[in-house]
């Protein structure tokens, strides 16, 4: 399982990578490992408003649909399309293929989540 | 997963990569190396799966016929020797117990094969049903183990291990004396998949030689082994039902769009009065197949008309080999013609979608 360091990461198993103001959010590599073959992501809305662990969009498997929850609440201010024309780009690399692009609200939040370290060990407990 | 059993290949599985569940009670591999994949392999080339929890319930003596004839909506006396069937088994009111296969060994020997979710249940309503019958039955369920190679190279792989002419075995036969790696088996040209293949039943100590003897020669030809996921995806995709989702207790054949296995005009079988009355006053409700640009469909989704609801998806993919949102749905017969605009409720949206043929997939039986 693939972890990187210098992202956030909440126990819904999203990532948070911090870029100046803004920060793009994705799902971890344990997510699309669970998950499967992914076979459609639905993005949410540029200039959506969405509160830190409200649904953001969904991620479906061949098997199944998953709600992704926004790790901080923020601004969409792009999304990767790239996710439209193929979403099995997530499967092949979780991090580099992120959601959303969002501009935080209030960057203390981010305190609340788990550093790599942190996340792995909870993974661990998870599995 | 302490409490929940293990199939003989459980090990095979987990050396295998395979992804185990919980299903029905048993330890079985969702997928191995990819669900997408695994359908895709026995479309084109072939898939092996353990269906060893299965259940098989064996009738046996002088009233076995008019037994099984009694307790299935097919016509069981079409059948000749080692010919097998596809029926359901009905309540009084026509809602379904089962699904099964009704393999005919001969007249005084049946071998019914129904659903791992259901076996206790059906031996109870079997059972019940089988007073005033010169029948014995026995449930093999716990000591026989069972494999499915399904695809288009099935028979050519399976026919590098068995000591027969595969080729004899039709479509809806069975072998029952098969060697396979010293293994006594039966063979049966059957499966779940919308491909040609074969079910190949042994007891559980000689299964995994089984098994390893098809991958050993399997795998360089393009067999893979393959899991629950993917045998859902290729049951949906070929129309086929699965109990609990298109046929229920509370869902009649008819309604399933399966009155093709039911055979009316047969002397009496358990739910025949409830089903013939469902078809001379017309049914309420009936299963289609429909198709959605945008939105993928998922079981137990709400199908709408307007504000109205009218029905429910019994099962739904983004079609693995179609490429396509597809569903099957139960819903109020006033809808269902053909090229009907419907809605599907996907989440907090509706979605338009287009009543079309279940036939998504042409079968590739070899008849």
């Amino acid at each position: 399982m693939k972890i990187v360091n210098g992202l956030y990461y909440t126990q819904d198993h999203e990532w948070v990578k911090l870029e100046g103001n803004a920060a793009l959010v994705g799902i971890t590599d344990f997510a699309a490992h669970a998950l499967g073959s992914i076979v459609f992501v639905e993005l949410p809305e540029v200039d959506a408003e969405i509160e830190a662990e409200e649904n953001f969009g969904t991620i479906e498997s061949v098997k199944a649909a998953s709600d992704m929850l926004m790790p901080v609440t923020g601004k969409v201010i792009a999304v990767n399309e790239d996710l439209e024309n193929d979403p099995s780009l997530v499967n092949s690399d979780p991090y580099e293929n992120w959601i959303c692009k969002i501009e935080i609200a209030n960057k203390a939040d981010l305190d609340e989540l788990m550093n790599a370290e942190e996340y792995e060990a909870f993974c661990k407990e998870e599995a | 997963m302490d409490s929940v059993k293990k199939t003989a290949l459980y090990d095979a599985h987990v050396a295998l990569g395979g992804k185990v569940i919980d299903f029905a009670g048993w330890a079985l591999p969702v997928q191995y190396e990819g669900i997408l994949e695994e359908h895709a392999a026995v479309r084109n080339a072939a898939g092996i799966f353990d269906v060893s929890h299965m259940g098989e319930v064996e009738v046996k003596g002088p009233g076995a016929f008019d037994f099984v004839q009694n307790l299935v909506t097919n016509d069981v006396s079409t059948l000749e020797d080692n010919q097998i069937l596809y029926g359901m088994m009905c309540y009084e009111n026509g809602g379904v117990v089962d699904d099964l296969l009704v393999y005919k060994f001969d007249q005084e020997f049946f071998y019914l094969v129904i659903n791992a979710s259901n076996v206790d249940k059906d031996f109870a309503w079997m059972q019940e049903q089988s007073k005033g019958f010169d029948v014995e039955l026995n449930n093999v369920s716990p000591e026989v183990s069972e494999v499915a190679i399904q695809g288009p190279l099935a028979q050519d792989i399976l026919q590098k291990v068995v000591d027969v002419d595969l080729s004899e075995i039709k479509f809806f036969y069975c072998n029952r004396n098969v060697t396979i790696e010293g293994a006594k088996c039966l063979v049966s040209r059957t499966g779940y998949t919308g491909e040609d293949g074969f079910e190949v039943y042994t007891d559980n100590a000689s299964i995994e030689k089984v098994w390893n003897a098809l991958m050993a020669v399997g795998t360089p030809m393009g067999l893979s082994p393959a899991g629950l996921g993917c045998r859902d995806t290729l049951r949906f995709e070929a129309a086929l039902p699965l109990y609990g989702n298109e046929i229920d207790a509370d869902i009649t054949p008819l309604e399933a769009g399966l009155g093709f296995f039911v055979k009316l005009g047969k002397e009496n079988f358990i739910g025949k009065d409830a089903l013939v009355a469902q078809k001379a006053n017309g049914l309420p409700r009936k299963t289609v197949g429909f198709e959605m640009a945008k939105g993928i469909p998922r079981h137990g989704y709400e199908v709408v008309s307007g504000d109205e609801v009218i029905g429910v998806v019994t099962t739904g993919y983004m079609s693995p080999t179609l490429g396509k949102n597809i569903g099957m749905a139960l819903i109020d017969s006033k809808y269902g013609e053909m090229g009907s605009e419907i809605g599907i409720r996907v989440r907090k949206n509706v979605y338009p979608a287009t009543v079309v043929s279940r036939r998504f997939y042409q079968k590739n039986y070899k008849k």
